[in-house]
């Protein structure tokens, strides 16, 4: 497997979707390139971080203010 | 070959009955699938958009389409999916109006190469969000997916942050399923190199 054949298979890696041959090769071409190994464990990092930190804030009484305008709005189209 | 339809019974969504509901004029119905995803709605539009207040706007306006269309949903794809492509659509259309120089569509800036190939192998420290406070770190996130084109922040929003499958995403875009992975691979690594700025190891000795 060359580096541009492991960064193709890189997404259907992260979301389980490769085969037991594929994945055997992807695991050894990590094994002996060190810069695809980084960018793997990195990009597996990349993600991790935005799925778990809330980057933008929705307070509850901003939620509460935009509940209550949608339902207004609605009710009002409402024949 | 013509494909069989599969007459298993498939597990029922619990939006499809709010649907139907719904569609009959019971209020309280949509207003409980508005209370399910306007938290949802309001983050994709927040990350396409990069502005608060069009996030509010554009919000109001999906979930005010979506009850004004409700008749023309079929069903075929998930109701949430189905709303997310009108926040979506909105969206773009608000970025279009903001930037009249520029157009803004999924199709921007894709053509390039750039950001496609990994530059950056440095490792990065052992858990790097502890390096930063929360508000700092906040910071840091937006900044750097505020600087991917929008339709790389798009794929990227609703494959990693709103966690939709690759089809789902596909279908609220309007893209192809190997335009969404492409999209999403090179969005991936520009903010892993974008990040990285943040996170790598600094040499031993050496000043930042």
């Amino acid at each position: 497997m060359t580096c541009t054949e492991f960064l193709g298979k890189l997404d259907d890696y992260f979301d389980g979707k490769v085969d037991a041959d594929v994945l055997a090769e992807v695991r050894a071409h990590v094994k002996k390139c060190s810069h695809c190994e980084v960018v793997l464990d990195t990009t597996r990092k990349t993600i991790s971080i935005y799925r778990e930190n809330e980057v933008y804030e929705f307070p509850d009484a901003l939620r509460e203010r935009l509940h209550a305008a949608i339902m207004a709005k609605c009710s009002k189209a409402k024949v | 070959m013509p494909a069989i339809q599969s007459q298993v019974a498939e597990e029922v969504h619990p939006d499809v009955a709010l649907v139907a509901r719904a569609k009959k004029g019971d209020t309280a119905a949509f207003e409980q699938l508005v209370r399910q995803y306007e938290r949802q709605i309001f983050r994709v539009a927040q990350h396409i958009t990069q502005n608060r207040e069009d996030a509010e706007d554009i919000t109001q306006d999906a979930f005010f389409k979506a009850y004004e269309k409700l008749e023309q949903f079929q069903g075929n794809s998930k109701f949430s999916t189905w709303l997310v492509r009108i926040a979506v659509n909105e969206s773009l259309m608000r970025l279009r109006k903001r930037k009249t120089s520029r157009t803004v569509s999924m199709d921007e800036d894709v053509q390039t190469e750039d950001g496609s190939i990994p530059r950056d192998f440095a490792e990065w420290r052992p858990n790097p969000e502890q390096l930063y406070g929360q508000s700092e770190l906040g910071e840091i996130l937006r900044k750097t997916i505020q600087g991917l084109p929008p339709g790389f922040r798009t794929v990227f929003t609703l494959r990693d942050v709103e966690n939709l499958s690759t089809e789902e995403t596909a279908e609220a875009l309007g893209l192809s399923v190997p335009a969404v992975k492409s999209r999403l691979l090179r969005a991936r690594l520009q903010l892993r190199e974008r990040l990285s700025r943040y996170f790598r190891q600094t040499k031993e000795g050496a000043k930042p």
